[in-house]
């Protein structure tokens, strides 16, 4: 069974005044998230990932549908039982919503009193989470005094605090600059290598889930639209917000402006070949047209690196003899996916 | 001036009773006040406890009787406060009535100041399992206490005020001082006098409430 498991879950917000329809936030979203895997949700604001992330720790609770946590329905939990569920459910915000009246340390501290952590505890246990998150030096600084990478890390120090097997971020990196993201995108990757968390992230950055998602689900209005392995996500995307994502870090593939551009200068056959995981079959296909005698020139590609693994895509104008390239493409499919464009 | 110096024994008797009328309303209406606060800002909807009746009611009940101006309002409790504190004239009817009126100020700006707390501070403190009482206590006052320190120096300020009316039933203090020996008498001096102690009790609490407010918010 998996750790995480949603199961046709609705989520209806109540119409603001009368007359207006009831909006749905979530509309028939099934999910399972597996121990020790970082799960990525990418989508747009408005696509309900914010509102399906807080069904785990039932700050949300759903219209219909059950969301089951280690074997817990907590969407059946009274207010009163979550408590128990929460202190295994560590959560890190956008706007990092640390408690302003409190030092680092205060705000780290705040969950294990929260928990009961004896209080003689408390003191070896903040210590670890500072050295961890590289904070040593800040521990008694006031919150607004840090910078928005340094909070981020006092957020994720407070949220791992009890020790928790799972880690919700929700858009975790939004609100820091690219460099600060890399930062904290890697501490994210620490805490499930070193400590076995489970993350669920947030985000509609297809940067971020590139960098530390090991499976992905995109939404749109309030559907997953597609799931799967990150890597064949990103190199083969088949629904059209997956594609519009991926588009956004993968440029080898010309878009609708660059194949006008080529079409232009390029009268004849124009053809994209992809290529996942296999640095051979490039040559395969050159030898191929070498050998059939078709021209070929590169005008558009680029080879991507996912989850250590490599893709590419390879846009060719081929010139020859019309028979000759489909000879040559037919015996390509075998090595490569073979895209001819119009 | 040599009624003003003849007048002296009254005045510091005067100033004496407004310390106590302002300061028994302000300990009163203050818990009153910061318990009503909190339980409209906790019954609103979408709060920790949210409760559309109870919030209804208290909201109604504070919209009723805030507006009423002071001077009818003194009047108005005299009946009650003839069964809490045993009198319906002077100085304790008074500070019971300042102390009534206050509450329903000082829940308004209770309520206000805790709904500038962030809801993802809120929401963050639920995150790791606190339930709603703990939130209460150790989030959401501490999270609102500089603009709580504030608002409540404002509305000392404006017991102040109202504590000028206490010869209508009764009362003493520097206000009613200002009024019975200083305007009918025609001692401008006397009235400038008690009018100058004002303000500088006033500008006392001033200061120290913007200093607690700095060192609590680290300004």
């Amino acid at each position: 069974m998996a750790l995480i498991e949603i199961s046709d879950v609705t989520k209806v917000y109540p119409p603001r005044s009368k007359g207006e329809t009831p909006a749905a936030a979530l509309d028939g979203v099934s999910l399972e998230i597996e121990q020790g895997e970082v799960f990525g949700i990418i989508g747009y604001s408005g696509a309900g990932k914010s509102t399906l992330v807080r069904l785990i720790n039932a700050l949300e609770k759903p219209t219909s549908g059950s969301v089951t946590v280690n074997g817990v329905e907590v969407s059946a939990l009274r207010e009163s039982k979550l408590r128990e569920v929460r202190l295994g459910i560590g959560m890190v915000f956008q706007q990092f919503n640390l408690f302003t009246s409190r030092t680092v340390w205060g705000n780290i501290e705040y969950p294990l009193t929260v928990a009961g952590v004896p209080k003689e505890q408390h003191q070896a246990r903040i210590s670890e989470l500072l050295h961890f998150v590289g904070l040593v030096d800040q521990a008694h600084a006031r919150t607004d005094q840090l910078s928005g990478g340094q909070k981020q890390r006092v957020g994720i120090a407070r949220a791992l605090a009890t020790s928790p097997a799972i880690l919700l971020a929700d858009e975790a990196t939004s609100a820091l600059d690219p460099e600060t993201t890399r930062e904290v995108l890697a501490l994210l990757k620490r805490v499930n290598e070193e400590f076995g968390v489970t993350i669920v992230v947030i985000t509609h950055e297809m940067e971020v889930i590139r960098s530390i998602a090991h499976r992905v689900a995109v939404m749109e209005n309030g559907r997953v639209v597609e799931s799967g392995d990150v890597f064949d996500v990103f190199s083969a995307p088949r629904a059209e917000a997956t594609k519009r994502f991926v588009s956004t870090i993968v440029t080898s593939v010309p878009d609708a402006d660059a194949l006008g551009a080529l079409r232009a200068r390029h009268p004849g056959r124009i053809v994209t070949f992809s290529f996942a995981d296999g640095n051979t079959s490039q040559s395969a296909v050159f030898l191929t047209l070498g050998d059939a005698k078709v021209g070929f020139e590169l005008v558009y590609g680029g080879i991507n690196e996912v989850q250590a693994r490599t893709f590419g895509h390879l846009t060719l104008a081929l010139t020859g003899d019309d028979a000759a390239i489909d000879a040559a493409l037919e015996s390509i499919r075998a090595v490569a996916t073979v895209t001819e464009v119009h | 001036m040599d009624r003003l110096i003849e007048l002296l024994p009254k005045f510091w008797v005067a100033t004496g009773e407004t310390l106590y009328i302002v300061g028994i309303a302000m300990l009163f209406g203050g818990i009153a006040g910061l318990l009503l606060g909190l339980g409209l800002y906790v019954t609103r909807k979408g709060s920790v406890l949210d409760n559309r009746w109870v919030f209804g009611t208290l909201n109604f009940i504070v919209n009723v009787f805030r507006p009423i101006p002071f001077i009818i309002f003194i009047a108005a409790v005299q009946p009650l406060a003839r069964i809490v504190v045993g009198t319906g004239i002077g100085n304790t009817a008074l500070a019971f009535g300042l102390a009534l009126a206050a509450t329903f100020a000082i829940s308004r700006i209770v309520e206000q100041n805790l709904l500038t707390v962030q809801p993802g501070v809120i929401e963050a403190a639920r995150s790791v399992g606190a339930g709603p009482v703990r939130i209460i206590f150790t989030i959401l006052l501490p999270e609102a206490l500089g603009p709580l320190i504030l608002g409540y120096t404002f509305i000392f300020v404006a017991v102040t005020d109202m504590s000028a009316v206490a010869g209508l039933i009764g009362g003493g203090g520097l206000g009613n001082f200002a009024i019975q020996y200083g305007y009918r008498l025609f001692n401008p001096e006397v009235t400038w006098a008690a009018v100058i102690l004002i303000i500088v009790l006033i500008q006392l609490v001033q200061l120290v409430g913007n200093k607690l407010a700095r060192v609590v918010l680290r300004r």
